[in-house]
């Protein structure tokens, strides 16, 4: 963030890779691709690809962990060494811990964990390409596996990236806008509760700027909502 | 428990210590504190206490950004500020704290960077700023990045002789371009509360972290915390920390 | 994921000449069901003053008496009155542990278990129910921390001798079960097995045509909500 670039990242109103400001990359979604899991999906937005599977309601262990009210929710955010230009080492590290975290923040209050008592739900996501954006497409990922593991929600949860590069407000940052552009916010959203469950952004903004991003945030992760809603349906579909 | 009684009161218009809404616990902040380093700060946020260090050393600069200096911005949990505090790597919360604290620091480009080259692309100068934590009774985060802010515009630069770092003897001040302070509004009910003692932080819906530069400038970001926000409890949040991080600059600013 | 256009029109005009077929509809967790009116809330549902909400990925079932919806996937949480299989995982002094395919395991009292008295100090239970043994028994008691107990009091529970098990996604159980057990009486009778169906998704079979009897099964629980199910599992078994 806020590396000088030597080159413009916006010309005439097209972004490098030729998308207008306010328009989101090529969107896969599929589900049920890890067989093993409860549930699971994959997203892709441009060339940032996520894998999530969800595996439980199950057993909590250690014991002492175990919360008698309510079960608790287990996210772990991984980049795969491969998924970077210069390939990153294995295992987390402090960025990757921040990123869990927060992703576990913006999914935990649309699951009823009060009807599993003791117990744990893991989700755990993948980035298997990184282009910019990861931390989104992964909740966008974690929400499809959860809904596909069968796991009692309130809402789905849809997230997506908005920031500035080069003065001009964009939607769905890829790895150079990111890296080189002067603002970067990340924004989640209940699908149809309208709730801001995960928000974080550094750069430089003014207060017109923010709201105007906040704007761009909301109609995107409803556009993304829909997008999520049609694959489930789709994927299930009766006749 | 304390945490229920806390909440109860919130929810009736009241505080457990007593304060308003929108009011800080005492702050105290005092400079120059820790004589080995080239700038330090303790602060004190009621009974929360933190102190940052700031040291520099000389290296190469990073490929991408040949001529700047470097800067590291790290917090330590120390075990010895809270029973819950555990020697050995650092726990989700530490992590988030400490990136969150940088990302204040760097994003509002405080330090002027570029005037912290030797030789392009070879020699630069480093900034380590490590922040401890000392007592922990809440809000460790807003305590953490005032405490920083206050030991950069403490910090001096080293004189050189040759090659050599002469601790102890001072150049010039620390090119400081920008004061962000960073403001933690929580949200309980349809209240907003800042700076949350330990007992509120334990009984808060949800938090939101606001780092605000001296031209009014929103330079970090950091929502906290299980419940979400609408979109005019964010608004609202916001414009409450504008306000709040006016008075923290006055007082980090003055006593120079 | 490839189909012709017309397929889905096609699909949109069945459902406009037929209202009813709208519920054989999947819905998405948060997806509004309809206005409580006074009905019973199911537990696929949940409610927020008026309005009756989608607590699963799933099936609706709305009518006069209940909203309410069946989850395409998750895993099994024990109610009082459900019949299992369940596998012993433990012998103790006086009861055995019970594997449910569940988070949550079930305690089996001796009293439950043993009709004849037992001289616990000089006898080793484990020649009642052995480790890996399965058993048929009723869920008798879930406390709200999910403390679960079995027993094997009730008619036709026992121990199972020989056969092997496979495990299903237990919500698909009354789907292998069919209507008033047309299916699984299907299939019992076409592949000449000994088959037990348990609520938390573990069927025990016995007998020489097994792997046809699997594969009818796994054929259901794959394609469960499909409408065309029951010809393709008969022209499966007419083999």
């Amino acid at each position: 963030m806020g590396h000088k670039s030597e080159e413009k990242l916006i010309i005439d109103g097209k972004r490098l890779d030729g998308r207008a400001l306010n328009e989101l990359r090529e969107i896969d979604m599929k589900v049920g691709v890890v067989s093993r899991a409860t549930g699971s999906a994959l997203v892709r937005f441009g060339n940032s690809v996520a894998i999530a599977a969800v595996y439980g309601p199950r057993e909590l262990f250690p014991r002492f962990l175990q919360q008698s009210e309510a079960g608790i929710l287990r996210v772990r955010y991984n980049m795969a060494p491969f998924s970077v230009d210069d390939r990153k080492s294995p295992g987390p590290d402090r960025r990757s811990v921040e990123i869990s975290k927060v992703i576990r923040s913006a999914l935990e209050e649309v699951i009823f964990l009060e009807e599993f008592p003791k117990a744990t739900i893991d989700v755990f996501v993948e980035i298997l390409q990184a282009d910019g954006s990861t931390r989104v497409t992964a909740i966008n990922a974690a929400s499809l596996a959860l809904a596909s593991a069968g796991i009692p929600m309130r809402d789905l949860v849809s997230a997506c990236s908005i920031g500035k590069v080069d003065g001009q407000l964009v939607v769905d940052l890829n790895g150079k806008e990111d890296n080189f552009g002067e603002t970067d916010m990340a924004l989640a959203l209940q699908g149809s509760r309208k709730n801001v469950t995960l928000l974080q952004m550094d750069g430089v903004l003014t207060n017109e700027e923010f709201e105007k991003l906040l704007n761009l945030a909301k109609e995107n992760c409803i556009k993304i909502y829909e997008l999520q809603k049609k694959v489930l349906k789709e994927n299930y579909k009766r006749f | 428990m304390e945490e229920k009684y806390a909440l109860e009161l919130i929810l009736k218009g009241k505080r457990i210590d007593g304060r308003k809404f929108d009011e800080f616990r005492k702050i105290e902040i005092n400079k120059g504190i820790i004589k080995n380093a080239e700038g330090s700060a303790g602060v004190k946020i009621g009974d929360t206490e933190v102190i940052a260090g700031v040291k520099m050393n000389i290296g190469e600069p990073y490929a991408d950004t040949p001529d700047e200096g470097i800067l590291i911005v790290n917090s330590e949990f120390t075990p010895l500020a809270s029973p819950d505090f555990e020697s050995g790597p650092p726990q989700e919360d530490a992590v988030e704290l400490s990136r969150v604290v940088d990302r204040g620091i760097r994003e509002s480009h405080a330090i002027d960077m570029e005037k912290l080259v030797f030789v392009a692309g070879e020699k630069v100068w480093i900034n380590f700023i490590d922040i401890h934590m000392i007592n922990h009774q809440g809000n460790l985060l807003d305590a953490a990045a005032l405490a920083a802010v206050a030991a950069i515009l403490n910090t001096k630069i080293p004189k050189m002789e040759g090659e050599n770092i002469l601790r102890g003897e001072y150049e010039k001040e620390l090119p400081i371009s920008h004061v962000p302070i960073t403001i933690t509004v929580g949200k309980v009910g349809d209240s907003f509360i800042v700076d949350p003692n330990l007992q509120e932080e334990k009984i808060l819906d949800s938090k939101l972290s606001i780092a605000i530069r001296e031209d009014n400038t929103i330079c970090a970001l950091q929502k906290q915390g299980v419940k979400g926000l609408k979109f005019e409890d964010i608004t609202q949040m916001i414009r409450i920390a504008r306000e709040k991080a006016k008075e923290l600059r006055e007082l980090v600013q003055s006593g120079d | 994921m490839d189909k012709e256009p017309s397929i889905e029109k096609e699909t949109q005009e069945v459902i406009k000449e037929h209202p009813e077929l709208k519920e054989l509809q999947i819905v998405l967790p948060g997806e509004f069901l309809d206005e409580k009116k006074g009905r019973k809330v199911g537990r696929g549902a949940f409610f927020e003053g008026e309005k009756v909400f989608a607590k699963f990925l799933g099936v609706p079932r709305i009518n006069e008496y209940e909203v309410n919806v069946l989850p395409l996937s998750g895993i099994y949480l024990p109610n009082i009155g459900d019949k299992i299989v369940g596998i012993i995982s433990s012998t103790e002094v006086s009861g055995w542990f019970v594997d449910l395919n569940s988070p949550y395991s079930a305690y089996l009292p001796l009293a439950e278990g043993v009709d004849e008295f037992v001289d616990t100090q000089r006898t080793d239970i484990s020649r009642f129910f052995d480790v890996d043994n399965l058993i048929f028994c009723t869920v008798s008691k879930v406390t709200k921390n999910k403390t679960v107990q079995v027993s094997m009091r009730d008619y036709g529970c026992r121990k199972l001798l020989g056969g092997i098990i496979i495990k299903v996604t237990p919500q698909k159980i009354p789907r292998i079960i069919g209507k008033e057990g047309s299916m699984i009486k299907l299939i019992k009778l076409k592949t000449a097995c000994d088959i037990i169906t348990g609520q938390n998704g573990v069927v025990w079979l016995r007998g020489e045509n097994k792997a046809k009897a699997i594969e009818a099964i796994l054929t259901i629980e794959k394609e469960s909500h499909t409408v065309g199910l029951t010809e393709k599992i008969e022209k499966l078994l007419g083999e």
